[in-house]
């Protein structure tokens, strides 16, 4: 795709580029600056952690990107975010529905089971992301091998079953399946592992990693944890109140964090490990 | 899922028995004379008067009379109605099938028109669309069925005369085969469109609310992420969804309708068990009544148990749940 010298706004080897994006609420009688000027970028198969407390705007910044918002009154939005050079905020729904069915963005959530329709067997949900008028036989060599990708033993078994029989962990890699399906140069995960046991949690991280390296596949990770970081990612934001504080590559944050907010962070989860160290818990 | 049937067709049972125990004694409670009622606006001749409480055993002591009650209904006899001079059975059973032709029509259009007046207004994302049609349905909503029959009389029978006034068919009948259906069609159109704007309002507004949570929930969001276009997504992952709670809602109602429409069947003098509840509750035909009354819990328990059913059908977590 070639696209004119002057209508390039971002960085067009960044995958993802955000300039300046504002989204701001409308809560009752008043304004939420969910996202307030955050500049933030993704390069192609780069790992990108986002950390930050509850209602830093982690998650907004990733559903604005990814025009997946939620049914909030939306008082302003405003910013650039380009993908592959395309200002995203800026499409049709038509050309939208054609990024996410090409080789463009998916995602993943938090709680996997209210993402999942409830009535509708994996293997259908799956076959539907495939193609909008997917059918589990005639896609279901697809369907497995996407489930086996996802980590699956037993694929078959999986694709039979209704979201409410599988347990936290496999419902989250029927997302992450679902997520793969279209092939996408870049995958959200919104907290993916905070629903889910500790045991469980790392081994879907170790298949989001494995995905990631595997596919070239670039990921943005918003996370809690930022021991999560530490492992997967390459380069990490801190969000308060709205607004990155601090931009770093990971290894940097731990050993030099500048902002004192990432500083606070950083020796609350040294001191959270020394507690799993000393088995206090 | 045979076990589940029967052991609700159990629970069902003492409940049946309670309500006709119930009904026997409220209704003898009520002042009245049942055979004063019988002979009309002149004196009882005490000759008849004995004749008949024998004839009928309106002597016997009250728990006897329950007693005896129950038991013959248990064995599919319902007593005899002295005032049609018929089994209570019989005229149940000819009754019956008017009030199920009524309800059924009358359902069968309002859960498509409720179910799509709650899509149109749950799904739109034009504050106007939306404002228009839930008013206009809470209106319809608010005038009593009755009522609206009564309009619907006035403008399309006498008024254009499109449609007959009253009753179920024409005293004498030449036509035949689709003609015939068609005859009856016309009796039909008016109760029923009553009965449909009426309760497909109310299936209108539960459907609304029901599309609104849908459309909230996460799969929701995974389906846009899918790519899937706006329709696809209300067919698919929508509509199913949130039929639930109207499942449950049109199931009752539809139960109780079995009943008969009460004051609807008076106002178009259609002969169900609705006005034949009625004219014995005037004529104090107890065994009617009853009987009626019987039929009608029957219906309504019959109808949870089929909701019961369909809701497993349309939920898997119901399914593997229960």
């Amino acid at each position: 795709m070639t696209i004119p010298q002057s209508q390039q706004i971002g960085n067009v080897k960044h995958l993802v580029a955000v300039k300046n994006l504002k989204v701001h609420f409308q809560v009752t009688d008043r304004i939420v600056r969910a996202v307030d000027g955050v500049d933030f970028h993704v390069n192609p198969a780069e790992c990108v952690g986002i950390v930050g407390e509850s209602g830093s705007g982690k998650s907004t910044l990733v559903r604005a990107v990814s025009r997946l918002m939620p049914n909030l009154r939306v008082k302003e939005l405003s910013g650039d975010v380009q993908f592959e050079g395309r200002d995203v905020l800026k499409m049709s729904e038509g050309d939208l529905r054609e990024l996410r069915r090409s080789r463009g963005f998916s995602m993943i959530f938090q709680d996997p089971l209210g993402y999942l329709n409830p009535t509708h067997r994996v293997g259908r949900q799956i076959a539907e992301a495939l193609s909008p008028h997917g059918n589990v036989q005639s896609d279901s060599q697809r369907v497995q091998s996407l489930l086996e990708e996802a980590g699956f033993q037993e694929p078959n078994n999986v694709a039979r079953s209704f979201p409410h029989e599988l347990s936290g962990g496999m419902r989250q890699r029927v997302m992450i399946a679902i997520a793969l399906a279209r092939d996408p140069k870049l995958l959200f995960a919104d907290e993916p592992t905070t629903a889910l046991d500790s045991t469980v949690q790392l081994q879907v991280l170790q298949t989001l990693y494995r995905l990631h390296k595997e596919r070239n596949m670039a990921v943005v990770i918003i996370t809690h944890d930022l021991g999560v970081v530490a492992e997967l990612c390459d380069r990490v934001y801190v969000m308060q109140t709205g607004k990155v504080v601090e931009t770093a590559d990971s290894v940097d944050l731990f050993e030099r964090p500048k902002h004192t907010y990432s500083a606070r962070l950083v020796e609350l989860s040294a001191h959270r490990s020394s507690f799993r160290g000393a088995q206090y818990e | 899922m045979l076990r589940f049937i029967l052991q609700r067709a159990l629970y069902a049972l003492p409940l049946i028995l309670v309500i006709i125990v119930v009904m026997f004694t409220l209704l003898h409670l009520i002042p009245g004379d049942p055979v004063q009622a019988l002979v009309g606006d002149y004196p009882v001749p005490p000759a008849y008067r004995q004749a008949i409480e024998e004839k009928y055993r309106l002597n016997d002591p009250f728990f006897v009379q329950v007693w005896n009650y129950v038991t013959a209904v248990l064995q599919g006899d319902f007593g005899y109605s002295y005032q049609n001079q018929r089994p209570v059975l019989g005229l149940i059973l000819e009754r019956a099938p008017r009030t199920i032709l009524l309800a059924s029509v009358g359902f069968a259009i309002a859960i498509p028109l409720g179910m799509t007046i709650g899509v149109i207004t749950g799904t739109t994302r034009s504050a106007t669309t939306d404002k228009v049609w839930t008013t206009s349905a809470l209106v319809a909503y608010a005038i009593p069925a009755f009522w609206l029959g009564q309009l619907l009389v006035m403008f399309f029978a006498l008024r254009l005369g499109w449609f007959p006034t009253q009753g179920i068919g024409p005293l004498v009948s030449r036509a035949h085969g689709f003609d015939w259906l068609l005859e009856r069609a016309r009796y039909l159109a008016l109760p029923a469109l009553a009965f449909a704007i009426h309760e497909g309002m109310r299936f209108a507004r539960i459907m609304r609310a029901s599309v609104i949570d849908t459309l909230s929930q996460g799969y929701i969001i995974t389906a846009r992420s899918k790519g899937l276009t706006r329709s696809q997504i209300i067919s698919r992952h929508v509509l199913r969804n949130s039929s639930l709670p109207l499942v449950t809602i049109a199931g009752y109602a539809f139960g109780s309708a079995l009943s008969g429409a009460v004051l609807l069947e008076t106002v178009f003098t259609w002969p169900g068990l609705g006005l034949l509840m009625v004219d014995s509750i005037r004529l104090r035909d107890n065994l009617t009544v009853v009987g009626v009354v019987i039929f009608s819990a029957f219906a309504v328990i019959l109808m949870n148990l089929l909701v019961d059913i369909f809701y497993a059908l349309l939920d898997p977590r119901i399914r593997t749940g229960g």
